[in-house]
């Protein structure tokens, strides 16, 4: 053991976590009672039906082996494979966030440029990002009169802020030493803001996108519980009502799984726009 | 003066103090700088050394006065102006190479990349800069390898007029020593006109043709300018030993030491504030020589 680097180490130690939290919970779940077991009476009033209960992880590893193994199949509305749920909401979240970014990014650059325009917009911006997506709703709903145009306002008006917000101070925050370097090399304002300011301030960027994409798919799975139809939050409450409970804690897990990759995708972003200085 | 390459014709910069009053820097300040000359500006902190050379940069501007270059007045920054900042201003996200690059690409627009590439090696190369060096991030360089590639940027430029803003403040005293002899054998090789602020007396009198001494602020003058009357080409270690050496240089740490808060404050009554010519030769080979040799001293 002690020839092993630190990283190995903890990566034994998450195995071990994981095994033992696993033989826990399986060894916590009551056993269903067997047929035999029951009088004629429980029998009668249904107690052989398997009863509804939290499952063991072999099942929902079976589960997900199962939903894995072919995740587009497509069996209509109600049963579609796991695959296509989650491309489903990869879709709306990253056309929300694509279009916040559009948005942000540029507008932010020009709050970040301008104090007037930053001091003019910021009540607003104040006002506007503590609103919890969701209260976004209704209004939405009503005035775009699409279920699946809505969810993506959902997502869009979630990311935005965060974006907005780190892009105008990352922009303020561009030393004024390298602005001074491009003002004495001649740069067109154009010039500067793509070979100076831009990259002076990505990390702060990038940061604020890495922030949105995470609020963004927190914000997905709820939306889609509201619009229904199709999507990874969609698919968890369908099988909350069928009570299937398997499947909802896999899709719970799924649900981390994209998370964390979403993330980790904008972690390496970040890490190619770091500098030090 | 309206002959200098360089002419800064009454320049006078005044703040607010932020009490409904004005604080003034600097009042109808003139000097010129001839095409080719090195010249040092000395003055303690505060005096509006900075301020002399933002305006110069076009950084900044002036609250009253002109600066003309070639005859023509300078407004804002251009690249026939090449500043070599104190902090180095090198961008961290490039390279050393990228850095130079930048700068060479917008002075000579029409050059290929090669070409580009080529100029700013060559200018790494003459402040000492080569091999793997050249394509770190200034994160990871030294001090002193930062200040070169600053200073290589600014070459590469060939401005019309370089200005160093105490290029060497933040440097250790032997690396400073190394990039003095880099950065005269960089410019003996042109006709750049240098104009740099510095802190370091033995510094300005190693570098420079002529040295500016300024009075304290506020309401700071251009005093004195001092003909550095010892050939080129210098060594730091054989320069002390040339008669004229010290006797400029107790000139200069009498100018700082007293003569720098005694002219200060002094209100210009509206007349144009021209520095006193100082020309301090004691070898026997003097420019004229019934008078033999002497020390002209400068009424305070």
């Amino acid at each position: 053991m002690g020839t092993l680097s630190e990283n190995k180490k903890a990566a034994l130690l998450s195995v071990l976590i994981l095994v033992i939290g696993c033989l826990i919970w399986e060894a916590s779940i009551p056993a269903q009672k067997v047929a035999e077991e029951l009088t004629e009476y429980e029998l009668l009033t249904g107690g052989g039906q398997p009863k509804a209960g939290v499952p063991p992880p072999s099942q929902v590893l079976a589960k997900a082996w199962e939903q894995l193994s072919d995740p587009f199949y497509n069996a209509g509305p109600n049963d579609k494979g796991i695959g296509i749920q989650i491309a489903y909401s990869i879709y709306r979240v990253l056309t929300g966030y694509l279009l916040a970014a559009l948005i942000a990014i540029p507008l932010g650059f020009l709050i970040g440029m301008s104090s007037i325009a930053y001091k003019a917009l910021n009540p607003f911006i104040q006002v506007l990002r503590p609103i919890s997506p969701l209260a976004w709703m209704p209004l939405a709903l009503f005035v775009i009169q699409d279920s699946e145009a809505s969810a993506i306002f959902v997502i869009f008006i979630c990311s935005i802020w965060p974006m907005l917000i780190n892009t105008a101070f990352g922009v303020a925050g561009v030393r004024e030493d390298w602005v001074n370097v491009a003002r004495t090399h001649e740069l067109s304002a154009l010039k500067t803001a793509f070979t100076v300011i831009l990259p002076a301030a990505a990390p702060t960027i990038v940061t604020g996108m890495r922030i949105s994409i995470g609020i963004a798919w927190l914000v997905i799975v709820a939306a889609e519980m509201l619009v229904g139809g199709t999507g990874i939050g969609y698919y968890v409450w369908n099988e909350w009502n069928n009570l299937d409970l398997t499947s909802v804690i896999f899709s719970i897990l799924m649900i981390g799984v994209v998370g964390m990759l979403l993330d980790s995708l904008f972690g390496l972003l970040q890490r190619a726009v770091a500098y030090a200085e | 003066m309206g002959s200098s390459f360089l002419s800064v014709e009454r320049l006078t910069q005044r703040y607010s103090d932020g009490k409904g009053g004005e604080f003034t820097v600097f009042e109808n300040a003139s000097f010129g700088i001839n095409k080719g000359e090195f010249v040092c500006i000395l003055g303690h902190s505060g005096c509006g050394k900075s301020t002399i050379m933002n305006i110069l940069a076009g950084l900044a501007e002036p609250t009253a006065g002109v600066v003309k270059m070639d005859g023509i007045a300078v407004s804002g920054p251009s690249l026939d102006r090449g500043v070599v900042f104190q902090n180095y201003s090198l961008l961290p996200w490039l390279s050393a190479l990228k850095n130079v690059t930048f700068g060479v690409a917008a002075r000579f627009p029409d050059w290929t990349k090669s070409q580009v590439i080529e100029h700013s090696t060559e200018f790494l190369a003459k402040v000492g800069l080569t091999g793997d060096a050249i394509h770190r991030k200034p994160s990871q360089l030294s001090g002193g390898m930062r200040q070169r590639v600053s200073i290589a940027r600014a070459f590469a430029n060939e401005p019309k007029l370089l200005l160093l803003d105490e290029p060497f403040g933040a440097l250790d005293a032997l690396t400073r020593g190394t990039i003095q002899d880099e950065l005269t054998k960089v410019w003996s090789g042109t006709d750049q006109t240098v104009f740099m602020i510095t802190h370091d007396i033995d510094e300005a009198i190693l570098l420079a043709d002529r040295i500016l001494l300024m009075t304290n602020g506020p309401l700071a003058r251009v005093a004195e300018s001092v003909e550095i009357t010892i050939p080129r080409p210098r060594d730091r270690t054989a320069i002390v030993e040339h008669p004229n050496y010290y006797a400029i240089r107790n000139h200069l740490v009498q100018f700082l030491g007293n003569r720098s808060a005694k002219l200060a404050g002094r209100d210009t009554a509206g007349e144009t504030q021209s520095p006193e010519t100082v020309r301090i030769e004691t070898t026997e080979a003097a420019d004229d020589p019934d008078e033999g040799p002497h020390l002209r001293a400068v009424q305070a």
